[in-house]
């Protein structure tokens, strides 16, 4: 048996040990803000598409299959949410309309290395209606600000889980001043959830220029200003995953580039 | 007879026992119903001590009352032990809880402010089952039952290894398991290492029971608490698949449903019924079969006060 001396020196060390632990693990995920290097790094020289030379892509992207047939949504936890809505709300998550596929992040992956564009200032809206995200799928520059406003009568929580980026909670009452913020690094598919309404769900794409496209309701997108050039053009959508497709656009072209994903 | 039972203070433990079963089960809630975020500020709630109970600020919330409560309850059981109890070790087991549930929240206040780190949710997890079974002991050793000690001489356990140390390891093994439980839960560890505490849970137990029935079958005591932890490991078992298969089926579902929840938190609710039993059996193992360790033999001497 051990001696009580011995005991106490276990309960004494084990005690600092689990603050020491908690405090030590605590903030991990704060450390995944810019770091002081990159802040302090200059900027490059942004650069200038010629509005004469810009190209545009354009494309449309089908859903073949039968879209999944997900339950609708369970407002019951914030019975005024539910009476917001007349007939029964089902997720955003797989929009399908006459075999187009809406919500579809489409972005340049590659073929601008080496140019830098400025971000906008202005900034991106993100709504909390309805107990709903509006839009539910959006694309923003890296450092452009992001707005998030709360059009209910009631609290929500504004709650961002990236992975690169800096993780935040923030409660955010009716009439409540918007929640502003910008994001650093490039990170497509950032869930943004309301933990007190957990069925709200919505995706932010950070991507480090401009040349980016939500799909319509119609399956459409159009991705405009580009320079001429090479590109490799991503589809993300947040569960069927990514397409890639090559493109080449000349001064001032149009090309169309079609996807198709599979349910 | 080794002492005099203070009726009040056991029941009283009991009721604190109970208490942070339930917090356990509110706690499980939380988790569940993906609703740990959804009160952003700690200590107060949205800077009230009173927020809007709706949506997942009904769990959050709701965990952060019932945990005041429990704390409240705690300082009193460990005033009332100093002050009313002869044994030493039980006053310093008091002390412990008051200061394992004073950490807990803490380490609960430590979740929101960090945003749910994982090391730190599964060290509230684990930490919980301690002052679990800090209460549950407690409650045990303030019983009168436990007071009146054990009649006649000490059954001789030839077995090799004995039944108190088979059910120390079962006991540490439970433990173990429920922390992989909350890694898996907190997603700090995958499926694997939970799957393979379920198996080194499921064989000691029935090995502590075996020795059981085989040496002291003749011990009602053992046998009922062995057999209860059996059917509870098995019945965990059952209950852990089907949690751990919801969680699958509903995975791309847009929030938690009813049944996963169900499930879910009566895996959790169920395995701290396990630790409890396992702790209540091996209390029973130490007191009546060979070689009572000092500080067993210090409860026969002392009076309560």
């Amino acid at each position: 048996m051990l001696e009580k001396t011995t005991y106490r020196k276990v309960l004494v060390l084990s005690t600092i040990a689990l603050f020491v632990f908690a405090l030590g693990c605590g903030g991990g995920r704060e450390e995944t803000a810019a770091t002081p290097e990159e802040k302090a790094a200059p900027a490059a020289a942004s650069f200038t598409v010629d509005p004469a030379t810009a190209a545009t892509v354009t494309g449309m992207i089908a859903f073949e299959g039968t879209p999944p047939k997900a339950p609708p949504l369970n407002m019951s936890a914030e019975p005024d949410c539910a009476k917001l809505h007349g007939a029964p709300v089902f997720p955003d998550q797989v929009v399908v309309n006459d075999g187009k596929l809406a919500n579809v992040f489409v972005w340049v992956k590659s073929g601008l290395e080496g140019k830098t564009f400025a971000p906008s200032s202005e900034p991106v809206h993100l709504d909390q209606k309805g107990c709903l995200y509006q839009p539910h799928v959006l694309g923003i520059q890296t450092n452009q600000p992001l707005s998030v406003t709360n059009s209910d009568s009631f609290t929500h929580n504004v709650h961002p889980l990236p992975t690169t980026n800096r993780e935040f909670n923030k409660s955010q009452s009716a009439g409540a001043a918007p929640v502003e913020h910008a994001f650093p690094r490039q990170e497509l598919k950032i869930a943004v959830k309301c933990n007190v309404h957990p069925w709200m769900r919505s995706y932010i794409n950070v991507v480090d220029h401009p040349f980016f496209a939500v799909t319509a309701a119609d399956g459409s997108f159009t991705i405009k200003g580009l320079p001429p050039g090479t590109y490799t053009i991503e589809a993300v959508h947040e569960s069927l995953g990514n397409k890639e497709a090559s493109v080449t656009v000349g001064d001032a072209e149009s090309k169309a580039v079609d996807f198709s994903f599979t349910g | 007879m080794t002492g005099k039972a203070n009726r009040g203070l056991h029941r009283f433990a009991l009721f604190t026992a109970a208490a942070t079963f339930l917090l356990i089960i509110a706690g499980a809630l939380v988790t569940s119903n993906d609703a740990g975020l959804s009160v952003p500020d700690w200590p107060l709630s949205y800077g009230q001590l009173m927020p809007p109970m709706i949506g997942g600020i009904f769990y959050e919330h709701g965990h952060r009352m019932i945990a005041s409560f429990v704390g409240l309850l705690t300082i009193v059981l460990a005033v009332w032990l100093w002050r009313a109890e002869g044994r030493g070790w039980v006053k310093k087991l008091g002390l412990a809880a008051l200061g394992a549930v004073v950490a807990q929240g803490v380490l609960g206040g430590l979740t929101v402010i960090f945003l749910l780190p994982t090391a730190v949710s599964v060290g509230h997890a684990c930490l919980a089952q301690l002052f679990f079974s800090a209460t549950v002991i407690l409650a045990l050793v303030t019983s009168p039952g436990w007071r009146r000690g054990v009649p006649g001489a000490l059954l001789t356990d030839a077995g090799a290894p004995s039944l108190r140390t088979l059910c120390l390891v079962a006991n540490g093994a439970v433990f173990a398991q429920l922390l992989m439980g909350a890694g898996l839960r907190h997603k700090g560890f995958g499926i694997i290492p939970h799957l393979v505490g379920a198996a080194v849970v499921a064989v000691l137990v029935v090995w502590v029971i075996a020795r059981v029935v085989c040496s002291f079958a003749g011990e009602a005591g053992l046998l009922r608490r062995a057999l209860t932890l059996n059917v509870l490991v098995m019945l965990q078992l059952v209950l852990g698949s089907a949690s751990y298969w919801i969680r699958q089926l509903t995975a791309d579902y847009p929030q938690p449903i009813l049944p996963m929840v169900a499930l879910t938190v009566a895996h959790v609710a169920l395995g701290a019924l396990i630790l409890a039993t396992s702790i209540v059996l091996t209390f029973g193992v130490w007191t009546r079969v060979s070689k009572p360790s000092a500080d067993f033999v210090d409860r026969k001497v002392v009076t309560a006060a």
